[in-house]
């Protein structure tokens, strides 16, 4: 077995899972194999089984899921035959992992040095005098500041992508044999990611731990993994090493999951302002300022991208311009003419002719509607249409959008997470609006879902000749869409144009590092952006 | 499991998989719903049935008035007088069917009452959140302060005791718990995005309230239903029972506890006797048990803490 030291083997796994009072194949038959020091990236979209397929590596089935079929070996124990109690003392000493949302993993009474070791001590790998070095030590590997104190502090007192970092030193605390990674920068800006990608890599190599890393993003998986598999419905779909996997794919359904990065949307000469927003300023309460005189024109019939990583105050405009938060200073002219501050001043026509798209389809339709409801109510409440007219218009909705007349009486929890995103925007074409204001609609969406949305709002756009502004963080969904680029950081525009000029150097300083982060397929890219950031340091 | 893509392999979002659940009726749904209930909600649906059945046909079910005074008081158990007669000459036994419409209709009418003045302020003011919810929320701290038995009493005492008053009083002290239960609740469901898009298009407050929060928050409320009935139902036996609940001549479990209540010195001459004023006791204890096990076996149902396993 140790002769050519694998670690993990896992043979012809399935699972499967219990909904709808039926059981459903989850994993039809996986196999995986991974050696000491080695990382797997485990890649394909939601739903793909790949974090079903990573907790099977560690002999758990999630509940509601069970594991009916195959074996799963680590390090000559065979996981399917250890009681819970043995997995338990596995777990958390030879085997970690590590969570998507670390904010929601951690406890927030305690601090993080005392959760950073605690499955180290209550396994009795380490005393706690050793654990607490040891923790201090993992800090300072991943880069953390002030790696002595930060474990002082409670999980709400560091950033998002600091408390990623301390939960995978907390996975590294037992120095395990194996983590998984379950999707661990996905809810992370790209200038953090960066970060935090350079130093899981760093530690993982350093103590030369196994690894499987899950994810949707095949750039982030290309810096990360030694070898990539694809995953589709809980089958293989593809199984290579990373630089044959990115120069050459072989299956078409692993080329499409980087559709998006290759759409591009033509520039188009500029035409008159439908939105201008002048010197505005706003804060939420009367200390916090988080609008700090923007200036921004919105050309007419043409898409603005709002770009700029979380906290630059991107949303925030998105709420003064809908009314939501009153500005404090400045105006705001929607076709020439003042928008009133505050929501409840605006007219009736000024609502219907600004629509706004969500980021989360789950939360922004009412799970009790119906899809007739949803799309019915703009309907009746802005056009007055009742009865026939209204069941026709939203048929003709929905055959905009791509769905069918099968979808009128779903409940928002029997749409994927695409056809959500779709009612969504069928919602605000409801109300025939000039404006549609997209708030981060494709950032929670799969690669090639994401492709089917942003083709059909350039599609309504050349159509119907809306005007969308569209708030983002990911860069190839702006060089998809948009006309005209709008770079924020801490509540000031950095730069604002066309977008092939925004594009080209030189950068604003900011701008730079915001585009230098973004990930590359190119699997050197990371260690390249790593020497080119230290040189210019130095 | 099909795949997104059209036979011609283009992608295709209406053909993306999921699961739509199956139609059924709400017969059905409630069907397959009491199919796994447990014996002890079984238990509970059977008493409050009972309980519904005999306050909707009391007067057929009644031998006698429920003010009709015979001759014979402290008459004991025979065939004609099942339970007997109280202090005046009244039949025990149909004063407790009696009692049964009368207690637990005012209950409930309380209970619907408390529920529309404390639901609907508490929905206004997690939607407002502004001064009105201040205004509200403190206010309701004021009340809740103060020992509510003792403070309907004193209102009973100020403003007479009616059943309309009754009923009025009771509803508002108890509408405070039903504010802070609906207003907490509703905070959850208002910072959702459904709702700010409705906020968006324009929509008023009632709106707001019955289309998009109350849907989203009724399991909670309903189960609140349940036990608020129960404490609305001790609290007017117990004011019966201290004389100034439901007036006489109309029966009423608690007050009947009161007026027999002597009878219990009599244990060691006749049981039957001393059983008298235990039997509206044990009525008011059943009802409140068979509600409380239903409301939990709902709560169950509801939660979504089931084990999957």
């Amino acid at each position: 077995m140790s002769t050519d030291n694998v670690l993990l083997t896992m043979r012809d796994v399935r699972i499967d899972g219990y909904s709808d009072d039926r059981w459903h194949h989850i994993i039809k038959g996986v196999d995986v194999t991974l050696k000491r020091g080695e990382i797997l990236g485990l890649i394909g979209e939601s739903g793909a089984g790949k974090s079903t397929l990573g907790l099977a590596a560690m002999g758990f089935a999630r509940p509601g899921c069970k594991i009916v079929g195959g074996s799963i070996e680590f390090d000559g124990i065979d996981l399917l035959g250890l009681s819970s109690a043995e997995l338990r003392r596995l777990h958390g000493s030879r085997i970690a992992y590590v969570a998507q949302s670390a904010a929601a993993s951690f406890n927030p009474a305690h601090r993080l040095l005392d959760q950073t070791i605690e499955s180290t001590v209550a396994h009795g790998i380490a005393d706690l005098e050793t654990a607490k070095q040891d923790a201090i030590e993992l800090y300072r590997d991943l880069q953390l500041p002030d790696p002595e104190n930060i474990g002082q502090r409670y999980p709400h007192q560091v950033s998002g992508g600091q408390l990623q970092r301390v939960m995978t030193a907390m996975a590294m605390s037992s120095r395990p044999d194996l983590i998984i990674f379950d999707e661990p920068t996905t809810a992370l800006d790209v200038t953090t990611q960066v970060e935090v990608l350079t130093a899981m890599r760093t530690i993982v190599e350093k103590y030369n731990t196994a690894a499987i890393y899950i994810t949707h993003d095949l750039a982030v998986v290309a810096q990360m993994a030694d070898d990539i598999k694809v995953l589709r419905y809980g089958e293989t779909v593809e199984d290579a090493p990373t630089r044959e996997m990115i120069s050459s794919p072989k299956a078409a359904y692993t080329q499409s999951l980087w559709a998006v990065r290759a759409l591009a949307k033509p520039p188009q000469p500029a035409l008159d302002t439908i939105l201008e927003i002048n010197q505005v300023h706003a804060s939420y309460g009367k200390s916090v300022k988080v609008l700090n005189d923007i200036t921004i024109k919105v050309p007419r019939g043409q898409t603005l991208a709002v770009v700029g990583e979380s906290g630059s105050g991107k949303s925030t405009a998105a709420r003064v311009i809908t009314g939501l938060l009153p500005q404090l200073e400045g105006e705001i002219l929607f076709n020439g003419s003042a928008l009133p501050r505050a929501l409840k001043n605006r007219s009736k026509q000024q609502l219907q002719s600004i629509q706004m798209i969500y980021q989360m389809a789950d939360t922004a339709m009412n799970p009790r509607h119906t899809v007739r409801d949803i799309i019915g109510r703009p309907l009746n409440f802005y056009l007055g249409l009742t009865g026939a007219a209204q069941d026709q218009r939203i048929m003709q909705l929905l055959q905009l959008i791509e769905l069918d007349e099968s979808f009128l009486d779903r409940y928002p929890d029997e749409l994927s997470g695409g056809q959500k995103q779709r009612i969504c925007i069928a919602r605000a074409l409801a109300a025939e609006p000039e404006l549609i204001i997209c708030d981060e609609v494709t950032s929670a969406l799969d690669q090639i879902v994401q492709e089917g949305i942003l083709k059909l709002l350039l599609r309504l756009q050349k159509e119907l000749g809306i005007t969308y502004i569209f708030i983002t963080h990911d860069i190839a969904t702006v060089r998809a869409i948009a006309d005209q680029v709008v770079v924020m950081f801490q509540g000031k525009v950095v730069e604002q144009g066309g977008k092939e000029e925004i594009f080209t150097p030189p950068y604003p300083a900011y701008t730079e590092l915001l585009l230098s982060s973004v990930p590359e397929m190119d699997p050197d890219w990371l260690t390249q952006l790593q020497q080119q950031r230290a040189e210019a340091e130095a | 499991m099909n795949t997104p893509n059209t036979p011609d392999g283009s992608y295709s979002a209406s053909n993306e998989v999921t699961q739509v659940k199956a139609r059924r009726s709400v017969l059905q749904n409630i069907w397959r719903t009491l199919k796994t209930a447990p014996p002890t909600a079984w238990f509970g649906m059977i008493v409050i049935t009972l309980y519904l059945t005999v306050a909707l046909f009391a007067p057929l079910l009644a031998p006698h008035g429920q003010a009709q005074v015979f001759t014979m008081a402290y008459a004991p158990w025979s065939d004609e007088f099942l339970l007997g007669t109280d202090a005046l000459g009244r039949d025990v036994f149909s004063r407790l069917i009696y009692g049964a419409r009368n207690t637990i209709g005012i209950a409930v009418a309380t209970t619907l009452l408390a529920f529309l003045i404390g639901g609907s302020l508490g929905l206004m003011a997690a939607i407002s959140r502004n001064w009105l919810d201040q205004v509200l929320s403190r206010f309701v701290d004021v009340l809740m302060a103060i020992p509510s038995l003792i403070f309907a009493l004193m209102l009973l005492s100020i403003f007479g005791s009616s059943a309309i008053n009754l009923i009025f009083i009771i509803a508002v002290l108890d509408a405070t718990r039903v504010f802070r239960l609906t207003r907490a609740v509703a905070l959850n469901v208002v910072v959702m995005d459904y709702v700010e898009a409705a906020k968006l298009r324009g929509e008023g407050l009632v709106w707001i309230m019955r289309r998009e929060i109350l849907p989203n928050i009724m399991p909670p409320l309903v189960a609140e239903f349940g036990l608020r009935f129960c404490f609305v139902f001790l609290t007017i036996a117990a004011l019966s029972f201290l004389g100034v609940g439901i007036q006489p001549p109309t029966a009423d479990w608690g007050s009947m506890v009161r007026e027999n209540a002597g009878l219990i010195q009599f244990a060691e001459y006749d049981l039957t006797a001393a059983l008298t004023p235990m039997i509206p006791a044990a009525a008011i204890a059943l009802l409140t048990v068979a509600v409380n096990f239903v409301v939990d076996w709902f709560l169950h149902q509801t939660s979504g803490l089931r084990d999957e396993h």
